[in-house]
């Protein structure tokens, strides 16, 4: 379980993140959802410790994050953020082999390359396992990158919108993928998303956040619903069901 | 396992030119011309190793592969040192004179002017990296500039010893030097060697490197110490050479095409070896020291910096 505990962060005066307390549901997705520069990934990045937080605490299964060695830590939480630029050239089983770091330090043992083969059998990168990261679509990118984090097998996994410039069908297939992972192997994930309705359709939980605080946490059902919308968005959003999801028509509103 | 075989094959051709430095034209002297030729073959492996190690390692720290640690304003300060203590004490005092004395200051004023830099920015958390390299140009900068100053007020003669500093040259060393420096890097290399499997992951970025459990400002803090003993050593030992190491840095990065850092640095040493013994064995017999090794780096190294920058803009 991750709990954050009263968490701020401040750019000169200006509240980026001020006061949030959440607790995170182990094994369920959260969707962190809410308009542009509302703190979420400015959140995102305090969990996970890119980014220290000027006040406030992050108990990761109540251990304090900070009183936690770097190594451990990585055993625990990862995070994938959006941009991931890199000065070198990796293929891709090459970049997967270095989600085993925590463990095995650069020198990967049998159990390693076995981890790292199930992680790309996992994303369906088998074939693709020696093509270099630049020569991939942004899709295949991301799926690796992906695969990295399944060989770090981390209770909990973080991802700071990792749809960014995917189409829909690489859309479809990491929010798919994302729930196997919870589903099938119990891992906890926490998303940050710009799309609702892919919060809506796939996420168990999501905590809404407007101007550095969390206006709505609660259970999917709960909150897309007309009204917690327009207090989060301040749009009118009529919600239609459709097949037993709830798609938020916001288009023309 | 093609790029151990590319690396044992540099290792023995630096090997073959180490060989050929000591023992070319000996003509039997092996009491006299070999063990000073052994002190200069020490001289150029231990500058030749501590240049690639702190180019390659600061060049990860910092991604950017056109920078070398000179943009931290080492080379500068040694050199007002020199010049200071020339227009101050003049040229026959004994610090001037003793190299010895000479080596020990200047190795402890630029280790103590890298900590009192890594403390003053370091002591904000979370302050990056391209701010401590913005202080090094700028203290650089006002370092050359006062060399500058004092260079022009000195007297001739004074200034032709000052000029013989400005210039990294293996013609003049101090054998006692060359063990003491030897001593230090091999004790700071051991300590440095657990850091190496830190830097592969340094290289995917700070956020991948910390999520992959690295503590990264404490890794970057250590790995820049390193950078700045070695820098350190190097120019107290021969003089600024230090745009040797984008050189080799760049040729071990196109020659072995690896992230891995243990192949990189051992490469990138065992090519600045090859260049330094063979450099100048070249100017001693070939041109018979009618130039100076440092001399043709810099021709060599522009035109390659051109290049690198050349390539980069078309990339």
């Amino acid at each position: 379980m991750i709990q954050v505990v009263s968490l701020s962060k401040f750019y000169g005066k200006k509240a980026v993140v001020e006061d949030v307390s959440v607790t995170i549901q182990p094994g369920k997705i959260t969707s962190f959802i809410g308009p542009n520069g509302a703190g979420k990934s400015t959140l995102l990045s305090m969990v996970s410790r890119l980014l220290d937080a000027d006040t406030g605490e992050v108990l990761i299964d109540k251990a304090d994050a900070r009183k936690m060695k770097s190594n451990e830590f990585a055993k625990k939480v990862s995070i994938l953020k959006q941009s991931n630029y890199m000065n070198v050239r990796l293929t891709i089983r090459e970049l997967v082999s270095f989600g085993r770091f925590p463990y095995s330090k650069g020198r990967l043992t049998d159990e390693d390359e076995q981890i790292v083969d199930q992680s790309l059998e996992y994303m369906h990168l088998t074939e693709l396992q020696e093509r270099y990261l630049d020569e991939l679509s942004g899709g295949q990118r991301q799926r690796a990158f992906i695969a990295m984090v399944i060989a770090q097998d981390t209770d909990y996994i973080l991802l700071d919108e990792p749809l960014n410039n995917l189409d829909m069908k690489h859309s479809v297939q990491i929010m798919k993928i994302l729930r196997r992972l919870v589903d099938e192997l119990g891992k906890t994930v926490v998303i940050v998303l710009h799309d609702i309705n892919f919060a809506s359709v796939y996420s168990d939980w999501i905590v809404a956040m407007k101007d550095g605080r969390v206006v709505k946490n609660g259970p999917t059902e709960e909150i897309i619903q007309s009204e917690a919308l327009k207090e989060i968005y301040d749009m009118d959003i009529p919600i239609q069901k459709m097949d037993g999801c709830r798609i938020c028509v916001y288009f023309n509103s | 396992m093609r790029n151990s075989m590319k690396l044992a094959l540099l290792a023995l051709i630096a090997a073959g030119c180490c060989a050929i430095y000591l023992f070319h034209d000996l003509n039997g002297s092996f009491d006299y011309a070999l063990p000073r030729r052994i002190v200069k073959v020490i001289a150029m492996v231990i500058t030749g190793f501590t240049i690639a190690y702190a180019t390659v390692v600061f060049q990860t720290i910092t991604h950017n592969k056109i920078l070398t640690p000179s943009i931290m304003g080492l080379d500068s300060l040694y050199l007002l040192l020199q010049t200071l203590m020339i227009f101050f004490l003049g040229s026959d005092h004994l610090m001037a004179v003793n190299k010895q004395i000479n080596f020990l200051i200047s190795v402890a004023v630029m280790i103590v002017f890298s900590l009192l830099l890594y403390r003053f920015l370091f002591k904000k958390a979370g302050q990056q990296i391209y701010f401590l390299l913005l202080v090094g140009i700028i203290v650089g900068t006002f370092f050359s500039s006062i060399s500058t100053f004092f260079q022009v007020l000195i007297d001739p003669n004074e200034f032709q010893i000052v000029q013989d500093r400005m210039f990294a040259s293996f013609n003049n060393i101090n054998s006692d030097l060359v063990w003491l420096s030897a001593g230090i890097v091999v004790v700071v290399t051991i300590f440095a060697w657990r850091y190496v499997k830190y830097l592969d992951v340094l290289s995917l970025g700070r956020e991948t490197a910390i999520n992959l459990g690295v503590p990264y400002d404490a890794v970057v803090k250590q790995m820049l110490m390193i950078v700045a003993v070695f820098i350190s050593i190097s120019t107290a030992l021969v003089g600024p050479i230090t745009f040797f190491g984008l050189i080799v840095a760049n040729l071990s990065y196109q020659f072995f095409k690896t992230y891995k850092h243990r192949t990189l640095i051992s490469g990138a040493v065992v090519m600045s070896i090859i260049a330094l013994v063979g450099g100048q064995w070249v100017v001693e017999r070939v041109f018979s020291f009618s130039t100076t090794l440092s001399v043709i780096i810099n021709f060599v190294g522009g035109v390659y910096f051109i290049y690198l920058l050349l390539k980069a803009r078309n990339a």
